[in-house]
């Protein structure tokens, strides 16, 4: 790393090796062996991270009923990381397929987008359409290249705790900053294009663009998670905190807030369990991310409930 | 009041979703301070003609013109509030509060940067103009449909805007809130604000709007609602009964 992104990377760097200190002073104090890991400091770290950037691009997302779109996006990446190994074998380069797996992503981001821009409305078929075509090319590349590489697609599939690099690790705090930075400026528009996107677009808003940008920030969250959560499971974190934050909360920085303090339960929860017991992380933290949905559930129920006793004696006063 | 200016100009304007045209060589001029309310049978194009004045559709020929500007340059946005058809059933299930929903119409104001003190103060005062200020912290998907009419409404005014378009916006709006609507858009019309209602419930326009605007597909009549009830328009627009891609054939 030179020039330009030199500067910033060694920062990163250091803060990385800070936040590693710190984690390694906490387990030796209180005698947690999983903190006196490296790869663990890291997978904490990429853990909390995409369990805020998760749920606040999903949150835009499940109430513009896109729910599934981080699926697909998903599973094309799944064929960018294919192309990547592909390419990689081929001819012999050494690109990473989380490289290959960001240009693929987005560029099905796009296609989803102007399909539907195209087609005029947002629809399921098409979404399962590029869902079930990226992950048929990534199996066919897979294939056709089969023998030592069928083994490192596990990775990606299920996502791995212990391959997270000290690199991955800084590139994901790069992401970070870009998705808190978008979605902090762009904030109003997004909220206006989700809420009511004609009444947007005589806002002058022009709603086309904020969808472009949408989509490819999901495709950049889907890639940047899917090395702790794997491809299956990534959507996951986009929908299920989102989902429980919606049951508790009342307004929307309410809910936006709410979402990422479950996903950060999810996933603190879901990495230690998951080193406690020997079980693959993203699977770990998505059950966790449920059980904490169903709670949420449960508890709004309880909420309403206790609305709807009030309320008459709030209408008699009226 | 000042002096009035001509807030939407329709000249010959033809328009098709396809080949066939939805409106044919639609001509009209909108004034600051007027009420105007366009009636029409189902499938006559009036919500497309309302959404034509506000820019999102360009016609296939003839001009049309919002504040003196092409819609699709229009810039100043916030003056014009919209509110939009069905806003019962359109709302969807998202947690978010009347207040966050009035906030909105400062959104134009604020651009890219962040809203003050003074933007929330004009979306209480929206709130208070429309009597809903006791909602304000209320999920928008908890109010009523009268309720929820008069949130869209705190929105544009918590936007300043100076042109109100509304499309029918009584729809599954129960009969005694209806009435309240339309006495707060009397009021508001009072004040200097240019309201233009796209309505089905003609005795409601007739009533409250002081010009009438009667189409299906062409326009049949453009004045006083004491004029409209005189002609034959009404008849005419309504009475034959029109296919879509069909010419109008008059009786």
């Amino acid at each position: 790393m030179t020039g330009i992104v030199g500067l910033p990377y060694a920062g990163v760097e250091w803060l990385l090796e800070r936040w590693s200190d710190l984690l390694g002073a906490v387990g030796e104090e209180l005698g947690i062996k999983m903190l006196q890991y490296g790869f663990m400091h890291r997978a904490f770290l990429v853990g909390m991270l995409i369990a805020v950037m998760a749920p606040l691009i999903g949150t835009f997302l499940v109430h513009r009923q896109l729910a599934l779109i981080g699926d697909a996006l998903a599973h094309t990446a799944f064929a960018g990381v294919a192309v990547g190994l592909f390419v990689n074998s081929v001819l012999g380069t050494g690109v990473s397929p989380y490289l290959t797996a960001v240009v693929v992503g987005m560029l099905a981001a796009l296609a989803i987008e102007l399909i539907s821009e195209v087609t005029d409305a947002y629809n399921d078929v098409s979404m399962a359409i590029v869902l079930s075509t990226g992950f048929a090319l990534g199996s066919v590349l897979i294939s056709i290249n089969a023998g030592g590489l069928a083994v490192g697609v596990n990775q990606y599939l299920f996502g791995n705790l212990s391959t997270v690099t000290s690199q991955s690790a800084i590139l994901l705090v790069g992401l970070f900053v870009v998705i808190s930075l978008v979605v902090g400026i762009t904030y109003k528009q997004l909220l206006y294009v989700t809420f009511d996107e004609t009444a947007a677009r005589v806002a002058g808003i022009n709603v086309r663009w904020y969808n472009r940008i949408m989509v490819m920030l999901t495709a950049l969250v889907v890639v940047g998670a899917m090395q702790i959560m794997g491809v299956i499971l990534v959507a996951a974190m986009l929908v299920v905190p989102v989902a429980g934050a919606t049951q508790l909360a009342r307004s929307f920085r309410e809910a936006l807030l709410a979402s990422v303090v479950l996903a950060e339960l999810a996933v603190l929860m879901g990495i230690t369990l998951s080193y406690q017991y020997n079980a693959t992380a993203g699977g770990t933290i998505v059950l966790v991310a449920v059980g904490i949905y169903v709670v949420a559930v449960l508890l709004g129920k309880l909420q309403s409930r206790r609305a709807t006793v009030e309320d008459p004696a709030e209408q008699a006063a009226d | 009041m000042t002096a009035t200016q001509t807030l939407i100009e329709l000249e010959d304007v033809t328009f098709g979703y396809t080949a066939s045209s939805v409106l044919t060589d639609i001509s009209l001029d909108v004034e600051s301070g007027e009420y105007v309310g366009i009636i029409g049978p189902n499938g006559s194009g009036k919500s497309t003609l309302m959404q034509l004045m506000l820019g999102l559709h360009t016609p296939d020929s003839g001009t049309v013109r919002l504040f003196g500007q092409s819609p699709r340059a229009f810039v100043e946005r916030e003056r014009v509030g919209y509110v939009a058809q069905d806003v019962t059933e359109n709302t969807k299930e998202m947690p978010i509060t009347v207040f966050e929903v009035v906030l909105m119409g400062r959104f134009p104001h604020a651009g890219f940067g962040r809203l003050t003190e003074a933007d929330r103060d004009h979306a209480r005062e929206a709130l208070r103009t429309v009597g809903i200020e006791h909602l304000a912290d209320r999920r928008i998907t908890k109010l009523s449909g009268g309720q929820r009419q008069r949130a869209y409404i705190a929105r544009a005014l918590a936007g300043e805007a100076d042109l109100l378009v509304l499309d029918e916006p009584t729809v599954g709006v129960d009969a005694e809130s209806v009435e309240a609507f339309f006495d707060l858009l009397d009021g508001l019309n009072d004040d200097g604000m240019t309201v233009l209602l796209v309505e089905h419930d003609i005795g409601a326009v007739l009533e409250h709007a002081d010009r009438v605007v009667c189409l299906n597909r062409q326009l049949y009549f453009d004045g006083p609602p004491e004029r409209f009830v005189e002609t034959d328009a009404l008849d005419k627009a309504y009475g034959t009964n029109i296919r879509r891609g069909e010419e109008v054939t008059l009786a």
